[in-house]
């Protein structure tokens, strides 16, 4: 299995729910929640595989810390230990 | 078997200008103020980005406007000043004129800037003042909620525009960016927008490449960014992204309106202040000669002193002038002394007067309702104050055709044509100084060495002193001849 | 130093700039231009920022910017700008920033005209912008005062971080008279509140803005409690043969001179006249006024205004002593010789008639 190139977080606490990070995400890895948060907001949520690490949620979202993007910087693969590097 | 282990690293994450809670705020301090959509949300990340990418964030400061951005200090982790309702480029002005190190951002709405601060954002713009303005755009009045802007969209409904915007009444969208992209000094106009993921991007770059050009100092720089609002508008967040791009952008065209970073020239770097020994020489102030009596009335000894003089004209004639020569060698002479000018309008045409006292005990009124003497230099300013001379003054008359129904028996006239007097000298503009001569010799209170020293002080030009001492002693002479055939006796002034 | 022959107008300048201030915004106006003149040419050479706006909006709003800078600062005006001036002055008072802004009186309401009067007192004193703030208030009646005032605002300013007003009417802006500067130039360092753009201030905010009802009632408290103790410290007058004075003639600005004129008169003529002349409109020498009434049988307030300073006199007495008034509008001055024969008529009104008839006063 390929290491996926980002990683997405959301601070369920912050995100309010507006919906453009699924608007905006490439690879529509992003979806809202089914479930309320306990401000009643439902809150962006990772699909959990298939970031690429765009940053065009993070960009799009008007809340300062809802979400944070990672970026792979190394993957060990399991079947040939092959190490790559990302930025 | 090798055990999984990818490494992850933070790549976008909250940006470190801004604070990780929002201390300043009364609740619910680990979100924004904003609504679910909002663009200033947007625009803050973008902008705190910036900064964090430019390593500015010590010497930013941030001057927030009166709307719903008006709380930016609760999140921007940089210096603060909230500003006045359109006022954030004045103020945002004199922070960075004293503080060309800082890098002074000025961020604004659209009822803001285009609305009530549209002088301010002109003239700072026209100025080119070393600052990045941010202009949010969303076409309405939010925080009041929801009245018509001038960017207000033709036919956009609002609390205030219910019909719609009419043009033929309401007028068009406003369109500032491109108003200010006309003037000279701006380096740097662009219009952004917040419609989708590439435009978005585009408005990163811009906003980084303004705050950019700010801290090279390079001049005026603003960002307009088309931002949703989705509250007011009544439309889901990414409807009201949409609309930003389908809708507002029709009226707001995207893209820059003035660049001219590559030719700008960094604003010079301030002078070095002088030293505070300096200061007094700059400032013209004389500092007091060592061994000189300072030029204080009461060390004067001898009579007392009681001069109070009205010298009236047209303008040009050295009215004032006349005063002031009169005041400073009073003063030279070691007496008190007061000159209080006519101004305004009278200055630049018409008649023109003023009042001047020296005596030897500190003055109360500098005003001279009742003067010893009169200096009038024209039939009008004779006819006006002639009534007010004190029993026993003189009057010194440019004419020698004294009006009979103002004569008055308790006063002495000198009436002669002193602008020919004057002009037989070399210039008919000295008849001013042949006048004070006049006066000096028949108030007799100030020597000639204290009206040398005033001459030279106030008129700069050595060839006009030389005519104006000419004309000083023309005018003793006459003053001399006239009070020896006035049988009447001499010198009532002084006393 | 040295006393040398200045405008009003033009001592203020340097005087403020003695004072450590490096900074000024101005617009032109009659009969004030001469202030934001001098500015422009002096402070380019000692180091200085001068701005000419454009509007006295945008002027007391760079006063707001550069004070929060830390920097002293300073504007002129009269009347009508003054009026511009007054949303700037709410919210300085409201962030607590010092500045200094003077105001030299012309005619008015409205455009009114050139000429001089003392009819800002109520938009100066009162304060002409929302909500519940002072500005201190200091009233100069010559050249050599709008020297030392300047340099006093500047200090008060600092010492109260609030706005200063210099309320002198046209006369005194205009008028030449020898002033000397004392004390050296000064070097007031960075207060520790601005906001410079520097490491050590990041964490600094100026804003007059306390939504929670509680921190703006605690605020205007504060703000209250600083005018209360401006009230107890900063109160003075000038004060001329009030201790014996049975008629006490009360003025400001050029009418203070004029007023000392008619004291001199009223003395010689054996009528026991004195002046009281306030150099701070606020905090208003109210205790002073409680004074004189212990022995004052009449108050008379001289103004260029239709009565504007007679109000605080006559809260100042709360009815302990009766209060008359004269004034002159319109760029006219009450003169000496109109003020001479009020006091004439005052005086024979009450018992003193016998010694004045004793004295031959002539009836005016």
């Amino acid at each position: 299995m390929k290491a996926d190139r980002g990683q997405l977080r959301v601070d369920e606490n912050e995100c309010k729910g507006c919906g453009l990070c699924v608007e905006a995400c490439p690879p529509h890895v992003i979806a809202l929640s089914e479930g309320l948060n306990h401000h009643g907001y439902r809150t962006a949520k990772y699909a959990g595989e298939g970031c690429t690490g765009c940053g065009m949620c993070w960009m799009v979202c008007p809340e300062p810390g809802a979400v944070t993007v990672l970026h792979l910087v190394a993957a060990t693969v399991q079947a040939g230990g092959v190490e790559c590097t990302g930025n | 078997m090798p055990e999984i282990g990818n490494t992850y690293e933070v790549a976008f994450e909250r940006p470190k200008s801004m604070y990780a809670q929002f201390d300043r705020k009364e609740d619910l301090q680990h979100t924004t103020h904003y609504c679910a959509g909002c663009g200033h949300g947007q625009v803050h990340k973008l902008l705190a980005a910036a900064i964090d990418e430019l390593g500015i964030q010590d010497r930013t400061v941030l001057t927030s406007p009166v709307g719903c951005s008006v709380f930016a200090y609760y999140y921007f982790d940089v210096g603060n000043v909230q500003a006045a309702h359109g006022r954030a480029p004045a103020v945002a002005t004199a922070i960075e004129r004293s503080r060309p190190g800082a890098t002074v951002i000025s961020y604004q709405g659209d009822g803001d800037l285009s609305a009530i601060g549209s002088a301010e954002i002109l003239h700072a713009a026209n100025r080119g003042e070393n600052i990045t303005v941010i202009f949010v755009n969303n076409a309405i009045y939010s925080m009041t909620g929801g009245q018509m802007a001038p960017t207000t969209l033709v036919g956009q409904r609002s609390t205030t525009s219910p019909g719609g915007r009419n043009p033929a009444t309401e007028g068009y969208p406003l369109r500032m960016s491109e108003l200010l992209a006309t003037l000279e000094a701006p380096v740097y106009i662009e219009r952004v927008g917040l419609g989708d993921n590439r435009q978005i991007a585009q408005a990163r770059r811009a906003i980084k490449r303004a705050v950019e050009n700010t801290t090279k100092r390079l001049g005026f720089s603003m960002v307009e960014v088309l931002a949703p609002c989705p509250t007011i508008w009544k439309m889901s967040p990414v409807e009201a992204q949409r609309w930003v791009k389908d809708v507002m952008e029709k009226s707001y065209p995207l893209g820059v309106m003035r660049d001219r970073v590559k030719d700008a020239e960094p604003k010079p770097e301030p002078m070095v202040a002088p030293g505070l020994a300096e200061i007094p020489g700059l400032l013209g102030i004389e500092a007091a000669v060592p061994g000189e009596a300072s030029r204080s009335g009461h060390r004067r000894r001898g009579k007392a002193v009681h001069l109070g003089v009205r010298v009236a004209g047209f303008g040009g004639q050295g009215v004032l002038l006349l005063g002031e020569v009169l005041a400073e060698a009073g003063l030279e002479a070691g007496l008190e002394v007061s000159w209080l000018p006519s101004y305004g309008p009278e200055m630049r045409s018409g008649t023109s007067n003023c009042h001047v006292r020296l005596a030897s005990e500190p003055i109360d009124t500098p005003l001279v309702t009742m003067p010893e003497i009169l200096v009038a230099m024209n039939e009008p300013s004779l006819r006006k104050f002639d009534a007010s001379v004190k029993a026993g003054g003189w009057v010194i008359y440019n004419g020698e055709e004294f009006p009979a129904e103002l004569m008055r028996e308790d006063v002495h006239v000198l009436a002669r044509e002193f602008t020919r007097e004057a002009q037989a000298l070399g210039d008919p503009r000295v008849a001013n100084m042949v006048m004070l001569g006049a006066l000096l010799e028949l108030a007799g209170v100030v020597k000639a060495e204290a009206i040398h020293k005033a001459l030279t002080k106030l008129v700069k030009s050595p060839k006009w002193v030389e005519l104006d001492e000419r004309a000083l002693a023309r005018g003793r002479v006459m003053a001399r001849e006239e009070r020896e055939q006035v049988s009447r006796g001499c010198g009532v002034m002084v006393g | 130093m040295h006393r040398q022959l200045m405008k009003g107008n033009e001592a203020v300048v340097r005087a403020a700039i003695l004072a450590g201030c490096r900074a000024f915004y101005g617009y032109p106006i009659t009969p004030a231009s001469e202030i934001t003149e001098a500015a422009a040419t002096l402070m380019p050479k000692v180091g200085g920022v001068f701005v000419q706006a454009e509007s006295e909006v945008a002027a007391v709003n760079m006063l707001y910017g550069g004070s929060s800078a830390g920097v002293r600062c300073m504007t002129a005006s009269s009347g009508p700008g003054i009026s511009l001036m007054q949303e700037g002055i709410s919210y300085l008072a409201g962030a607590e920033l010092p500045c200094v802004i003077a105001d030299i009186t012309r005619g008015g309401p409205g455009l009114g005209n050139l000429g001089s009067e003392q009819s800002d007192y109520h938009q100066v004193v009162k304060g002409g912008g929302n909500g519940n703030y002072k500005t201190l208030v200091l009233a100069p009646n010559s050249v050599q005062e709008m020297a030392d005032l300047t340099r006093l605002a500047f200090e008060l300013a600092d010492r109260y971080r609030n706005p200063v007003m210099l309320l002198a009417d046209g006369f005194v802006g205009q008028m030449m008279e020898p002033v000397e500067f004392a004390g050296k130039a000064l070097e007031p360092g960075t207060p520790s509140w601005a906001v410079t753009g520097e490491r050590e201030t990041r964490g600094n905010m100026i804003t007059s803005l306390h939504m929670k009802f509680d921190d703006l009632e605690r605020h205007v408290r504060h703000l209250e409690e600083k005018y209360r103790c401006a009230e107890q410290l900063e109160a003075r007058v000038e004060r001329s043969f009030t201790r014996d004075a049975e008629i006490v003639l009360v003025g400001y600005g050029i009418v203070g001179r004029i007023l000392k004129a008619v004291v001199a008169e009223a003395r010689a003529a054996g009528l026991r006249v004195g002046l009281l002349r306030p150099i701070t409109l606020y905090p208003f020498p109210t205790s002073e006024f409680r004074a004189i009434a212990s022995h004052a049988r009449c108050v008379v307030v001289v103004e260029m205004s239709t009565g504007q300073l007679v109000d605080d006199v006559r809260l100042a007495l709360n009815g302990a002593c009766p209060v008359e008034f004269y004034s002159r509008v319109g760029g006219n001055v009450p003169g000496h010789d109109e003020v001479m024969a009020l006091v004439t008529r005052l005086a024979r009104e009450m018992d003193l008639q016998a010694r004045l008839e004793e004295m031959g006063v002539a009836h005016a």
